[in-house]
């Protein structure tokens, strides 16, 4: 039917995208756990992983390497941006707190611009171009990385969170920061492992779809703002809530770029946010409020 | 005494020193001074960059020989980021601070437009590097603006003549939402009919947008036998890979927007049989030996590639080609801007890197279809087909 077969490879680059936007959800989702603040410095994370994984491989042309070295490098950046901006003045309004993440994001946007300018980069996708072919839609090997790395760091994650005694005690934090406090876990080590893991996860999307889209200086604004769409779409906090809230935007925005009009799919993001503000602001599932 | 001695001697150091600097200035060797406004940092800097060291680049070789007539070259040149406003201040900058005898710029359609208006009403002539039509013409309210850059109009001219040649009837177009992109979409609607191709599909896509994969899906559910897309920057080389990515073997036909190495670094595998038009300079090499534009595009390529450490580009050249027209309207009318606007408007058979430039009172850009070449990638080098 002339009708239906475009929709399957809608439904594929909607997943894909879905997936950065899940990974980058879980991103915001994790520190606020923790801190109750948002960081927007998150889209950032993700754009500084691409661009280091680009050098990283510029220098010593392997993947597994350079996709390492990023996310190593960007956690790095992650637990200094902690230390450095938000630690000393853990004791102001998380207001206050959410303004410095904002400046923290431009300020590496600029940090950015400076070492990589403003040109575009190419990363090779991790395993060739050749696309496969599923009917009359086509799905590209990265498409498939996208989607199985994401799975894999969906469940590990869970894995974490559920069977180890760090997990347990970061959800401890998320249920009751001060109960928390008050059975002995270091509320303080537990935000600089949240900041750690989400810029992980940021920079691990970002090396995902540096391949699919290039990398450039001001790619983690839009995703950034888009990832936070998703997240409070999903519930802000709960795991399966980012991951939903993600694939749902993604799948949002290609059907509607397909089907409607492409120039709505900048919008379509903020269109559902306020849809669920409106309509059920803890989102979907519901998160931690 | 010696306080007299000493006071004699300090006033006639700085007598010396105020007045020997004027000595050296008759009227004779005061330099002309030109302005530039190029996009020289932000998104379309692979325009301006090139511009600014061509313009530079021209002068040096001048003032070497001794300048125009005796008079050094001066050069100011402004960035203006690809904003329109900061463009708008430069210009001003130049006309009022700087007293520019002419400007060479800007890079882009939106900033040359607003420039333009500034620069006509102060009567000083304007050589723009952009791509629309709309910046010379219409030619009544356009007198003292030129431009050495390919117009769209052109463009899409040549890309129509080589699908009629090859059979294509049926096209999907799908377009860059800027300023370049809407005039392209324009131009590829209205004369779509005069060549007998018949649009099937206008899509749409963002400057900065990363996924084209929706538009070409669209695009082949419809019976288009071609895809032309009309963009700058890296969006348009995404298209090139989505296309391949899709597995759709239509031919993709670019805009000379595209006519750039780093198109080619951008779209990876998906350059691969992409068909664009372009400047002789692409592929000068290819060129016959009588070909009037050959040794302008050689010389050009070999001393922007030795001055610079880097790939020329036909961006590049139409600052080049803006300089040398002026160069040689200077040399005719000296400091009158009116004589220099006729001269430039008197611009005959000059063979610049663009294209061979005629000009005349209702044609501020002088070039015709001819001066783009259609070129195809292969194996990641522009091949001359047409």
């Amino acid at each position: 039917m002339p009708i239906l077969a475009p929709l399957l490879q809608y439904f594929i680059s909607g997943l894909t995208n879905g997936a950065i936007y899940a990974l980058i959800a879980l991103g915001f989702g994790i520190i606020f756990n923790t801190t109750t603040i948002i960081n927007f410095a998150q889209g950032e994370f993700v754009m500084l992983g691409a661009m280091c994984a680009i050098s990283i491989y510029h220098l010593a042309p392997s993947l597994p390497l350079a996709f390492l070295g990023g996310v190593i490098i960007v956690s790095l950046v992650g637990l200094a941006f902690e230390r450095l901006a938000l630690r000393p003045v853990v004791a102001a309004s998380p207001l206050t707190l959410i303004i410095i993440t904002v400046g923290a994001g431009v300020f590496l946007k600029g940090v950015a611009m400076l070492l990589w300018g403003k040109e575009s980069y190419t990363l090779p996708p991790f395993s060739g171009e050749a696309p496969l072919h599923l009917g009359t839609a086509t799905i590209l090997p990265q498409n498939l990385w996208v989607l199985g790395l994401t799975l894999v760091l969906v469940l590990a994650l869970e894995a974490f969170f559920r069977l180890t005694l760090m997990g347990k005690a970061m959800r401890a934090c998320a249920y009751n920061l001060r109960a928390a406090r008050l059975v002995g876990i270091a509320a303080s080590r537990m935000v600089q492992l949240s900041f750690a893991l989400s810029a992980l996860l940021g920079a691990g999307a970002g090396i995902l779809i540096a391949p699919l889209t290039l990398g450039v200086y001001d790619m983690g604004t839009m995703l950034g703002l888009k990832g936070f769409a998703a997240a409070i779409i999903g519930g802000l906090g709960s795991l399966l809530g980012g991951v939903l809230g993600g694939l749902l935007l993604g799948l949002a925005e290609s059907f509607t770029s397909g089907l409607i009009s492409s120039g709505y799919r900048d919008a379509v993001a903020f269109l559902l946010l306020l849809v669920v503000l409106f309509l059920r602001p803890r989102g979907l599932l519901g998160g931690r409020q | 005494m010696r306080t007299k001695t000493w006071l004699v001697g300090w006033t006639l150091a700085m007598a010396v020193l105020i007045l020997a600097p004027g000595c050296g200035q008759g009227s004779k060797s005061k330099p002309y001074l030109i302005g530039g406004i190029f996009s020289i940092t932000g998104p379309q800097s692979y325009l301006g960059e090139p511009e600014r060291h061509s313009m530079e680049m021209v002068a040096e070789e001048i003032n070497a020989k001794g300048g125009l007539n005796g008079h050094p070259l001066k050069l100011v040149i402004y960035d203006d980021e690809g904003d329109v406003t900061k463009a708008r201040l430069d210009a001003e900058k130049l006309l009022q601070k700087d007293r520019a005898l002419a400007i060479i710029g800007p890079s882009l359609t939106p900033t040359s437009m607003t420039v333009l208006e500034i620069t006509q009403k102060a009567k000083v002539p304007l050589i723009s590097c952009a791509a629309a039509a709309s910046i010379t013409s219409p030619a009544q309210e356009r007198a003292w603006v030129f431009k050495t850059a390919q117009t769209d109009q052109m463009a899409v001219s040549r890309i129509y003549q080589y699908c009629q040649k090859q059979g294509i009837a049926r096209v999907a177009i799908l377009t860059m939402s800027t300023g370049f992109g809407v005039a392209g979409q324009e131009q590829l609607l209205s004369q779509a009919a005069r060549y007998g191709i018949e649009v099937l599909a206008q899509e749409v896509f963002g400057e900065k947008d990363t996924d084209m994969s929706p538009q070409l899906t669209k695009i082949r559910g419809t019976a288009a036998q071609a895809v032309i897309c009309w963009g700058t920057g890296p969006a348009p080389a995404l298209v090139a890979r989505n296309l391949k990515q899709l597995g759709l073997t239509l031919p993709l036909i670019q805009s000379h927007g595209a006519a750039s190495k780093k198109f080619i670094e951008l779209a990876g595998e998906g350059a691969e049989g992409v068909i664009m038009p372009a400047g002789k300079l692409a592929i000068y090499q290819q060129l016959p030996d009588s070909d009037p534009q050959k040794a302008v595009c050689q010389e050009y390529a070999e001393k922007y590639r030795a001055r610079f450490k880097a790939p020329e580009s036909s961006f590049g050249g139409y600052a080049y080609d803006a300089q040398r027209m002026l160069d040689q309207a200077l040399e005719k009318a000296g400091r009158d801007q009116a004589k220099i606007r006729e001269a430039l408007e008197g611009t005959k058979n000059f063979a610049g890197v663009s294209g061979v430039f005629n000009m005349s009172p209702e044609d501020h850009n002088g070039l015709a279809a001819a001066a783009f070449v259609m070129v195809k990638i292969e194996k990641g080098q522009f091949t001359l087909i047409d």
